[in-house]
């Protein structure tokens, strides 16, 4: 009996079929089946864009100068995120804290605009049983939604392990997984950004 | 270096780990124990599923049955196909899926043990649910497609299609959680030398499985969350006066639904790989063919969707376009019977009850394929479309297909699992009466079906002509039921009087075979270092120079012999843990509270975010707690 | 076999961006949202906006894939885990619009 290699995937074996972390194998395909995910919903909204069933339309709806706010938001925030993922690789904790703090309230302004756009729009009249248009619109940007909070729930996950000192340096790759996720979140929301928001309302004036 | 004297501290994480008892089984995360949960569940299913089919046979023995009511009728199709489907054949396979990849691969776990008891959990719970809409007001009435407008609240208001859809959320999110699993187990796991053009063909299916299940259920996520956010709170999507198209969830529906069809064959194909190598004594026939038709099978099931909907009016384009696509499918599953038969041809071939099943899966499967490739053709499709021709197109697939390879891995992994054969004798009555059952069950539909007869009725009148097929079809379903207790008596009777299985019971191929049975909980005392594709015959076989291979004295034999010796020192595997199990609950409080008591919503969301929590934060096994 | 350590902090041996490098592409995204807002207030035709605001999402998925979540510096595995499952919904929800398209019949006269 020679060499007995550690059992716990996760924690100590270094050494995998590809030399990859199991870690990023998974995200990465999860990524790609949230592809499908988002693609469907996408999808149903695009059917929808007309379906108005008699209520207000994308044009008479959305609030553009807003959402493009919003947008900035977003993209900041892959930046803070990314940078905390430097620091963590390069094993500057406090730099990495404060990056992940900032991409988390990043993220809160997010959800709190997106809440601030629900409320307005249910008031104005156009909420999910108005029209096909509507629920799809609710649906798919309330599941982008969905994904910020997860990816916010997340981000403050990785700042109480940082906070115990149960993250350090080697094992950065598992702080990687919430960036990539929120880097995909972002690249969502580049897509409904365009075909939510934009096109529909071109040339409204 | 096995650090044993631990500094005795109070630990930082209350684990409640166990190795034996009830409590060890819930807070298992070892893949073998798994797969068993996941195989006793998918059988205890098997037997309910098995009795609405009785039930439905015998409401359709004779014209004008009034066995159960038309409501009735209606909810034991429905459930009957739901429960065949989400919960035998796919987690059958996913049970064995558990047991049998890591050891194929010759890794001592899956990736992320604790996801694995996830998936587990959240099946069940996602079953039992499911199923609990009986007693709470309605059961799934819609059909296990749940096309709408139907299953729109207008047409089947009550809780049954509520039920559905977030019944089969949650087994979706365990399918999810499986595939992500399996596809990084068996890209990342495997032995060193176990490269991908050496691996089990089983393993190999299960790869391609857990691709379509990636890519396949976020589809029906959506479309299934269309249908709660449509029925739950009122929105549009397919409520068609006010602009929403029933359309759009046929294709949501069929995008998962035919990928989905390949879910429950592909592993049976792989089981079927394996066993006829090994009782034709001879390597797998083309190899390489065999897998890229498995992964081509895998590709292609993505173009072929509207080929359910070649009824619903595409047009001509799309129907013509969808007609190529379905028979070009036809091609690689055509290479797959080939290779099969070339393995057999010229063998010497042993027919153990293994061999018999994945025999009878080949032959059944041809039917059902032909037949599929028959309504490919959409004027004959018009003929055929929703009536028993269908019923026993995907009859043949899914229970002379799956079911029948499914058998085929119970009888030749059992040694694997329990230590012990299952009787020769009983299992060979097992097949003959299944297959006798199953044949006269559902070839007679053919007939039927052209003849006219709709699927989904309740009843018929006595003048059609279809009085003689219908009760030849019931007493067939009533032989298969007779096989499954043959089944059962075996099971039982083999636990009490069988020997314990020799090492290598079957003389088989693969890595699987070189642990003991029932392999030691961290499977392998040593990682094997692979050299050949069916490493284990080359560790038992070498060539004289006459090229003849001869049986040798290697490694093979020797592992269990070893085994107690020299126990999991120095190995470590991962402790089990109750978060899984906790996160899982969370999903079914939640769903009650969409469906009845809204602040359970909140409770089941945050039952999920502890337990997913403590899961992050736990450490992997009980000593680093200390 | 590889025997990398996945612990190790250079992607793929490919090097990895540095803070000027993130801030620069944030800046760049930055750039191209404007550049959106100005097309989408100022252009008329729709014709030839709808294909450019198409090409600027295209640009910033691939700006913020590539750099934010590091695909060009990392396994290409991991490119091709997520390009299969993007390949796959474009091309299949692609053909699905078209079929709502070819199913509706044409307007009779
Ligand atoms: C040679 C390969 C196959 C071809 C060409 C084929 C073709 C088809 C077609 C065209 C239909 C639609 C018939 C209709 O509704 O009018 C169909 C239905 C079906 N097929 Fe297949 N099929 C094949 C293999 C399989 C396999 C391997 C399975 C499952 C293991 C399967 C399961 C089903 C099921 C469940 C349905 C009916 C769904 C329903 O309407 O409830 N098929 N098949
Ligand atoms: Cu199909």
């Amino acid at each position: 009996m020679s060499a007995h290699v550690p059992a716990v995937p996760e924690a100590h074996e270094h050494h995998t079929s590809t030399g990859l972390s199991n870690n990023k194998i998974a995200i990465w395909a999860f990524l790609g089946s949230e592809c499908l995910f988002f693609g469907s919903l996408i999808s149903t909204y695009i059917l929808y864009h007309n379906q108005t069933n008699g209520g207000p339309t994308a044009a008479e709806t959305y609030n553009i100068p807003f959402t493009a706010i919003v947008s900035f938001v977003l993209v900041l925030s892959s930046m803070t995120a990314a940078l905390g993922l430097l620091a963590l690789q390069k094993g500057d904790h406090k730099a990495f804290r404060a990056w992940i703090a900032a991409t988390a309230l990043l993220g809160m302004i997010f959800i709190g605009g997106q809440a601030f756009e629900f409320t307005h729009l249910y008031e104005e009249g156009f909420t999910i049983q108005t029209s096909p248009l509507a629920s799809s619109f609710f649906v798919l940007t309330g599941f982008h939604g969905g994904h910020v909070t997860v990816g916010i729930l997340m981000l403050l996950g990785l700042l109480a392990m940082s906070l115990l000192g149960r993250l350090p340096q080697e094992d950065a790759h598992r702080a990687e997984l919430v960036i990539l996720y929120w880097g995909f979140v972002d690249i969502v929301w580049v897509i409904i950004f365009t075909v939510v928001y934009l096109i529909p309302t071109l040339g409204r004036g | 270096m096995v650090s044993t004297t631990l500094p005795v501290r109070k630990p930082r994480y209350l684990r409640r780990t166990a190795k034996t008892g009830l409590w060890s089984w819930v807070v298992t995360v070892d893949h073998k124990r798994i797969g068993m949960l996941y195989g006793a569940t998918a059988f205890l299913f098997f037997l309910v599923g098995g009795i609405e089919a009785e039930l439905i046979r015998l409401q359709l023995a004779r014209p004008n049955g009034h066995v159960v009511s038309a409501d009735a009728y209606n909810t034991l199709f429905t459930m009957h196909g739901l429960t065949m489907i989400f919960l035998v054949v796919m987690p059958m396979g996913v049970a064995l899926m558990n047991y049998i990849v890591p050891l194929q691969i010759g890794a001592r776990d899956v990736a992320f043990p604790r996801l694995n008891a996830f998936s587990y959990w959240v099946f069940l719970f996602g079953g039992l649910f499911l199923y609990s809409s009986f007693l709470l007001g309605g059961a799934p009435n819609g059909g296990w497609f749940g096309y709408a407008p139907l299953s729109t609240g207008d047409f089947l208001p009550g809780d049954g299609m509520t039920f559905y859809s977030l019944g089969l959320q949650m087994l979706g999110i365990a399918s999810l959680a499986g595939a992500v699993n399996f596809i990084v187990t068996i890209i990342n796991m495997r032995a060193p030398g176990m490269t991908f053009m050496r691996m089990p063909l089983f393993t190999w299916m299960s790869l391609v499985t857990s691709f379509l299940l990636l890519f396949a259920m976020p589809v029906i996520a959506v479309a299934l969350f269309e249908m709660m956010f449509d029925r739950v709170f009122g929105a549009d999507f397919f409520n068609v006066a006010a602009g929403g198209d029933p359309l759009l969830w046929q294709h949501l529906f069929w995008l998962f639904g035919h990928p989905e069809v390949y879910i429950m064959i592909l592993p049976a194909m792989g089981i079927v790989s394996d066993v006829i190598p090994t009782f034709s004594g001879k390597p797998l026939f083309g190899y390489p063919a065999i897998v890229f038709a498995g992964i081509a099978i895998g590709f292609m099931g993505w173009g072929v969707w509207a080929h359910h909907m070649f009824a619903a009016g595409l047009g001509p384009v799309a129907n013509s376009a969808f007609t190529l696509s379905t028979m070009m499918i036809a091609v690689p599953t055509g290479v797959k019977i080939f290779n099969w038969l070339g393995t057999m041809w010229g063998g010497s071939l042993r027919f153990k009850t293994p061999m018999l099943f994945a025999i009878g899966f080949v032959m059944m499967f041809v039917v059902g394929g032909l037949s599929g490739v028959t309504h490919a053709v959409v004027p004959s499709d018009y003929e055929q479309t929703d009536t028993y021709y269908v019923v026993a197109h995907f009859h043949y697939v899914l229970f002379g297909g799956s079911i029948f390879g499914l058998f085929a891995g119970l009888y030749y992994w059992w040694p694997k699992f329990f230590g012990h054969m299952l009787n020769e004798t009983i299992g060979k009555l097992h097949f003959w009466v299944m297959l006798i059952g199953f044949n006269l069950t559902f070839a007679p539909m053919h007939i039927l079906g052209l003849q006219g007869m709709p699927r989904r009725i309740y009843t018929y009148p006595g003048n059609m002509g279809w009085n003689i097929p219908n009760f030849v079809e019931t007493i067939g379903a009533l032989i298969i039921a007779a096989s499954i207790l043959v089944f059962i008596a075996n099971v039982v009777l083999s636990r009490r009087r069988e020997a314990r299985a020799e090492l290598d019971p079957w003389d088989a191929r693969t890595l699987e075979w070189l642990t003991p049975n029932p392999p030691p909980e961290h499977n392998f005392d040593e990682i094997p270092l692979v050299r050949h594709r069916d490493e284990l015959w080359h560790r038992k076989y070498a060539p004289t120079p006459e090229g003849v291979p001869t049986r040798i004295i290697a490694g093979g034999e020797r592992t269990a012999a070893d085994a107690p010796a020299h126990e999991a020192h120095g190995i470590h595997l991962p402790s089990g843990s109750y978060m899984p199990v906790m996160a899982a609950i969370g999903l079914p409080v939640t769903a009650y509270g969409l469906l009845f008591f809204p602040p359970l919503i909140g409770l089941g969301l945050l039952i999920i975010l502890t337990g997913f929590f403590g899961w992050v934060l736990e450490p992997q096994t009980v000593e680093e707690g200390y | 076999m590889k025997e990398a350590r996945y612990g190790d902090f250079e992607y793929e041996g490919r090097g990895h961006p540095e803070v000027r490098d993130y801030v620069q592409i944030a800046v760049a995204l930055c750039v191209v949202i404007a550049l959106e807002l100005t097309v989408y207030y100022l252009l008329a035709p729709v014709a030839l906006v709808v294909p450019l605001l198409g090409i600027f999402a295209a640009i910033k998925f691939f700006i913020i894939g590539s750099w934010f979540m590091h695909l060009r510096f990392d396994s290409r595995i991991f490119r091709r885990l997520f390009l299969s499952g993007l390949v796959l919904a474009v091309s299949v929800f692609l053909a699905t619009l078209l079929m709502f398209v070819l199913a509706t019949p044409p307007p009779r006269t």
